[in-house]
């Protein structure tokens, strides 16, 4: 026990005994090297305190290390994240305001200086004149400039080429291409074919092209019902809508987000008319009048797909989209192809 | 009688202070009258039968304001049944104040009617014609994961996906916080305004479950990660980055630099 | 310990650099200490962006979640989702080192923007210092590119539709769009499944290695042309005066190393950041409203919205569709006017000499002035994309805002310019009115005399 007691008051000795500051170093007159060097470092006055205050922080530190880990390991914990976050957090803290107060207290307070440094006009004049200097042999300079411009330029190239793997760089038409073709019958999420009948007003459907990838901007469609004397198409659309089935493609002409807004009056008189609404920067779509475009940034209508009812009443495609799915690029005004 | 002249006296006279919609002072007295209330509120537009008012325009095709001021319109009633009639009244959409108004919720403190009178008067309403009962969901019953998915696919465009509300180009759809699970089904079936109306053939009672489950779990939703700060995503992080973080780290400089930087 | 400096000097040769290095003068501003916020919450992005490679899958395979988080359970998602997913509630420190890491992104760019505005209204970047300026900007773009390209990586549904906007945007340019796009995509939108290992090795990387680099030689620069500092008496042109590395700014800048870290971590702890559970996973026909790109690209929606809805058209062809002029028009003329700046300056100045003193902001009104005024050329699209949520929490109507926001950003930078140019040269003249005051009095005129009117208090 006794023994336990003197390790600790050794221990407590070292660690909170204070260092007696070196005097400066006596003038060596015997020796023939330089007089004593002048202190590098300005002096200042010890702050005990303040080295008391920066190891009080560094056991704050630990402290707070030490809960990270033991918030870490136990199980169970509930706002683990945040205790996690809180301790480590704060030992940062911890730690940062003992560097400050060391920064502040415990090392010299000094202006330091330093010149700017100058032009160097002579290193400059050398390097110009080794390169100079260098060329000296060559009396065709044009020609291997030339020449290896050329040789650099067309590897440059060369090493480049093999990116063009990287996508179908100039197969264009397969922005446009999407799945839907004439015949190809509608289904839900789930897989189920869409019939006709079941089609109500005032709600809005997805549906994706049976049997085709469905992650590809060419494919879901959104589907709203509306009145038939409603209905603006134009006259090469008339039947494109059966029953007063519409199909657009569900994808945003503007930037590419999926229109997952229906805008659908239940009192006309007193609400805006129908719309497909994109909720990235709400362009607005008139289902109505063949997409056109009622309000926002969207820069062309949004692209139908003509319907018609197969033989058991199901909704099948009449026809590939009337233009290019998504964002615009220079041909996407034009029919889209089919994949 | 003299009971129910003074009550209308009441109400016409808190009718008058409608528009600050203050909360109601308790009306002493008998049962409201839902013909009485009908009368007093929703004739001029809703038709003295019901059958509603016809525009004098057609639609402006115009979002927002339709309508010129004084002009009064309004859908019939007759076949909405006790369903849209209780959606819309203990939403405090109904009575509206202006033709054209933008449709906003109202608390029960400051509905124009208090409980007894929207009974009434719903059970009015359901009477002029056979029309669906107000539902009764079982959200118990749903499945939470398949609400989100549901929910996903027909509401988060408009309310967004943690039901913070959202625009929809010339409308509002509510954040939902707060709402019971029997308006939640209303609106999903009746469709107010320019909400879609999904009925049983497009969205089953199983289904609706599920998303009234979804929206329920959404009211208070898993904050694993500390403080929410509203569920709206990048917007309110981008406030903490500048009006907390930044301004933190930019108050550390200043003391952590020395005495000279601040003369 | 000189055994210690001995026996490396011996083996390195490091002795007289680091002797150098070691006394190095920091002139002391707090300002100048934004590069190091900084710099120190780039060292906690690295360390907290090795420690989610080791558990992130940049996977496109589709997975059915049967995890921890009740709302998602039976759902579809691509395995990276699912793989943040379990970071944040399967591995313990997860969700704490996946919140540090994107709240360290987002004060980065902060950090970054504060120092960039400190070294444009000091006039920094002025010779010899424009090549450290122009690597700095260059810094700050790729900053932005890593920044879009981390949190979309998460595949969930808010920075799935945030990268459908990007394909947007990328075959909008006119020409060479949509080869671009179909090249880093490997195909039309969505692309082809390595688009998710390009972006992963992209962000984990190609970007931080080159800004790292640039980094570097920033850094380098810095220290060959050394700092710059404000006028002080002892402190000019020819000597620069302040603290130095060892044993004087050495700690305080550990302290701040140490201060930005506690922050970071203190944030990731208790404020939710991307909670990614919540808005599910992405595909291609799900969409959400009040959809938002992180902070730093706000100014990019905002201009998305804010630009009439128009395709330049000729004949059939769709020569520039309409996000070109929000996503690159914009951003591209921000960027390459900050870039131009100073050239612009010297010859509006004609002032061609180096400069190692700063410009307080009032002593250059006309620098100043403009960046304000660019400040706000950049500020009224922020505004105008988040003006939807600002119609659902104020009811100020959205197209109403927009019609205001579309004036605005043309109005209020030159506005704001002029006013600001207007007050920093009033308090140019409250200055000298106040310096020569002080300086008849000193020469023994007394102020009976009268030296003119009072100056406003400065």
């Amino acid at each position: 026990m006794r023994k336990l007691l003197a390790w600790l008051l050794a221990g407590v000795v070292l660690l909170f005994r204070r260092r007696r500051r070196d005097a400066p170093r006596p003038l060596d007159a015997s020796s023939a090297e330089e007089a004593a060097p002048r202190r590098i470092v300005a002096p200042g006055e010890p702050v005990p305190a303040a080295e008391l205050a920066v190891a009080a922080l560094f056991v704050a530190t630990a402290l707070c290390a030490v809960g990270f880990v033991v918030v870490y390991a136990v199980d169970g914990i509930g706002h683990r994240t945040q205790l996690l976050g809180l301790t480590l957090g704060v030992a940062f803290l911890l730690l940062a305001a003992a560097f400050v107060v060391a920064g502040r207290y415990l090392v010299a307070d000094e202006d330091a200086f330093e010149p700017y440094p100058e032009p160097t006009p002579a290193a400059q004049e050398e390097l110009s004149r080794i390169v100079e200097e260098s060329g000296d042999r060559i009396t065709r300079r044009r020609l291997l400039v030339l020449t290896g411009a050329g040789a650099g330029g067309a590897l440059g190239l060369a090493l480049l080429a093999p990116a063009a793997s990287l996508g179908p760089l100039l197969e264009w038409h397969e922005l446009s291409a999407t799945p839907w073709r004439a015949g190809r019958r509608l289904v839900d999420e789930q897989g189920r074919p869409l019939l006709a009948r079941l089609i109500e007003e005032s709600v809005f459907y997805t549906a994706y092209p049976e049997g085709a990838p469905r992650e590809d901007i060419g494919a879901p469609v959104v589907i709203v019902r509306l009145p038939s004397a409603q209905l603006q198409l134009p006259p090469e659309r008339r039947g494109w809508a059966p029953g007063g089935i519409l199909a657009y493609s569900k994808v945003c002409t503007h930037a590419g987000c999926a229109i997952s807004l229906y805008r659908a009056p239940l009192y006309a008189p007193t609400s805006p008319r129908p719309a497909l609404v994109c909720p990235c920067h709400y362009s607005t779509f008139d289902p109505a009048a063949a997409g056109a475009v009622l309000f926002g940034p969207a820069g062309r209508p949004l692209p139908q797909l003509p319907l018609r009812v197969g033989r058991r009443g199901e909704l099948r495609a009449a026809g590939p989209l009337s233009a290019a799915p998504g964002p615009s690029w220079w041909g996407a005004r034009g029919e889209a192809g089919t994949r | 009688m003299r009971v129910r002249l003074r009550n209308a006296v009441v109400g016409a006279a808190l009718v008058a202070v409608a528009a600050t919609a203050g909360p109601r002072e308790a009306g002493a007295g008998a049962r409201p009258d839902g013909e009485q209330l009908y009368g007093r509120y929703c004739v001029s537009c809703h038709g003295a039968a019901g059958e509603g008012v016809p525009a004098g325009t057609s639609a402006t095709g115009n979002p927002g304001k339709a309508g010129n001021p004084g002009e009064v319109a309004g859908p019939s009633l007759r076949g909405v049944g006790a369903r849209a009639a209780d959606l819309y009244l203990r939403t405090g959409y109904m009575p509206l104040l202006h033709v054209g108004d933008q449709p906003r919720r109202r608390s029960a403190g400051e509905r124009l009617l208090d409980d007894a009178e929207i009974a009434a008067l719903v059970r009015y309403v359901a009477s002029l014609a056979p029309g669906p009962p107000v539902p009764a969901p079982r959200p118990e019953r749903g499945d939470v994961a398949a609400g989100m998915r549901l929910f996903t696919q027909h509401c988060a465009g408009c309310h967004q996906v943690v039901a913070e509300g959202g625009y929809v180009s010339g409308a509002l759809a509510p954040p939902l916080a707060g709402v019971g699970a029997v308006q939640i089904a209303e609106a999903v079936r009746v469709g107010p305004y320019v909400m879609p109306s999904f009925s049983e053939r497009v969205l089953p009672d199983s289904d609706l479950d599920s998303i009234i489950a979804y929206v329920q779990a959404a009211q208070s939703p898993d904050d694993a990660g500390g403080w929410g700060i509203g569920h709206l995503g990048p917007v309110p992080e981008g406030m903490v980055t500048w009006l907390l973080a930044a301004a933190a780290l930019v108050a550390t400089c200043v003391v952590v630099a020395g005495k000279r930087s601040r003369s | 310990m000189r055994r210690l400096v001995r026996v490396l000097d011996e083996r390195t040769g490091a002795a007289p650099i680091a002797r150098k290095a070691l006394r190095y003068v920091f002139p002391d501003h707090w300002s100048f200490l934004l590069g190091e916020v900084a710099l120190y919450s780039f060292v906690v992005l690295v360390l907290t962006g090795v420690y989610l490679t080791f558990f992130f899958e940049p996977s496109t395979q589709r997975v059915v979640y049967e995890g921890s988080v009740e709302t998602l359970r039976g759902t579809e998602m691509s395995q990276a989702y699912r793989s943040v997913v379990d970071i944040s509630f399967d591995v313990k420190a997860g969700l704490l080192i996946r919140q540090t890491h994107h709240w360290a992104a987002d004060v980065f760019v902060a950090s970054i923007v504060l120092h960039l505005m400190r070294v444009f209204f000091t006039g920094a970047f002025r010779k010899p210092r424009e090549l450290t300026y122009l690597i700095g900007l260059g810094m700050l773009s790729l900053v932005l590119l890593e920044g879009y390209l981390g949190y979309s990586m998460v595949d969930d549904l808010l920075s799935g539709m945030g990268l459908a906007i990007g394909y947007g945007v990328v075959l909008s340019v006119p020409l060479i769009g949509p080869a671009l796009a179909l090249e880093l995509w490997g195909g039309p939108f969505p692309g082809d499944p390595t688009f998710m290992s390009r972006m992963y090795v992209t962000h984990v990387l190609l970007l931080p290695v080159a800004i790292g680099v640039l980094l570097a030689l920033h850094l380098l620069l810095v220290t060959s042309r050394h700092h710059t500092q404000f006028r002080r008496p002892g402190a000019g042109e020819r000597r620069v005066v302040g603290l130095p590395a060892v044993p004087s700014q050495a700690p305080r800048s550990l302290g701040l190393m140490f201060a930005v870290a506690g922050v970071l971590l203190l944030l990731g702890g208790l404020v939710q950041i991307n909670p990614i559970w919540l808005w599910g996973p992405y595909d291609v026909a799900s969409s959400t409203n009040g959809a938002q790109p992180d902070w730093y690209l706000g100014w990019l929606i905002g201009a998305l919205r804010l630009v009439p809805g128009f395709d330049v058209t000729i004949g059939g062809a769709t020569i520039v569709p309409n996000p070109f002029w929000g996503g690159v028009a914009f951003p591209a003329l921000v960027f390459g006017v900050l870039a131009v700046w100073p050239w612009l300056e010297r010859w509006a100045t004609g002032d061609r000499s180096a400069h190692n003193v700063l410009d307080r902001p009032r002593d250059a009104p006309v620098r100043t002035a403009f960046g304000c005024g660019l400040l706000t050329f950049v500020l009224v699209p922020f505004l105008a994309g988040s003006a939807d949520r600002v119609d659902v929490f104020l009811g100020l109507d959205y197209r109403w805002q927009l019609g205001v926001y579309r004036v605005a950003v043309v109005v209020a930078p030159v506005l704001v310019a002029l006013v600001a140019h207007r007050l920093l040269v009033g308090l140019q003249r409250a200055e000298a009115i106040e310096a020569a005051r002080r300086r008849a009095l000193a020469e023994g005129r007394a102020s009976r005399s009268g030296v003119g009117p009072r100056a406003g208090t400065g």
